[in-house]
């Protein structure tokens, strides 16, 4: 087993313990800390997977902003440190039922299929590649204007959905 | 080197243990919480088929940076959703929020 290997398994171990814990945690604000250690340990898959600006835009937009966020509306929308009542639905058992089911298919389909590797070649300087392709008219130039139409909508949705009502209207 | 499919059965187990926190979570916040789980598992999934099939082009990492505004698109509505929610009802417990149950 070469190094790689159990960097990725060590990596892989932290993901899944730290994702289940997410899940199952009753404090909210434990699962959305153990939720960017998972988001952290992700990056460092994509370190492995030499997707280093995928990585960075990892670490900064998923922990810096999302994580954040979330801790911020967890904090916002609970009575102060008082986690009563059942934190999962009575149908838990099922949920984790259909979960296993769609490990198990996935996997097996993930697995058995011989996909085609392409040969393994050195990649290098892709965020250069993929700031050429952004703003290139020919290739990706209408996804990334798509994508920043669709982040103003969201950012303006959001915010008039939680501005507070007013009385006259 | 490790073989991909290590990578998509753990991408594959991320999203699993998302959908179980979605269906199993009680809590609103908490099931967005799943949900960013299961788009992460999906984005990997996306960035290992990349270097593995086809690492001389861009699109791969291209589709992963379109998932990535995508999912900051709906975790920023879905949390002004759930505190607007919050603020009419007083509960974040989706159970609760069942106003347009017949």
């Amino acid at each position: 087993m070469s190094a790689q290997q159990i960097v990725f398994l060590v990596t892989a171990g932290v993901i899944v313990i730290s994702a289940a814990l997410v899940v199952t945690v009753r404090n909210l604000i434990h699962a959305s800390l153990w939720l960017v250690i998972t988001l952290f340990a992700v990056a460092a898959i994509y370190v492995q997977l030499e997707a280093d600006f995928l990585a960075v835009v990892q670490v900064i937009l998923y922990i810096g902003a999302i994580s954040i966020l979330i801790i911020f509306s967890v904090m916002l929308t609970r009575r102060v440190m008082a986690d009563t009542g059942p934190q999962r639905i009575p149908q838990w058992p099922l949920a984790a039922v259909l979960a296993l089911l769609v490990f198990g298919g996935l996997a097996y389909l993930l697995v058995q299929v011989p996909w085609p590797l392409a040969p393994n070649v050195d990649v290098s300087d892709t965020v250069l590649a993929l700031g050429e392709a952004f703003v290139d008219p020919n290739r990706y130039v209408i996804p990334f204007e798509v994508a920043t139409v669709l982040l103003l909508v969201a950012l303006v949705g959001s915010i008039s959905l939680a501005l507070p009502e007013r009385e006259s209207d | 080197m490790v073989p991909l499919s290590w990578y998509l059965v753990l991408a594959a187990l991320l999203f699993s243990i998302g959908i179980y926190g979605v269906l199993a979570r009680a809590n609103a916040i908490g099931i967005l919480m799943a949900l960013e789980l299961m788009l992460n598992g999906v984005i990997l999934n996306i960035v290992a088929f990349w270097r593995y099939r086809g690492p001389t082009q861009v699109s791969g990492q291209m589709f992963a940076i379109i998932v990535f505004a995508v999912a900051a698109a709906e975790a920023a509505v879905g949390l002004a959703l759930i505190i607007s929610i919050y603020r009419r009802r007083g509960t974040v417990v989706a159970e609760d929020v069942s106003l347009l149950k017949w």
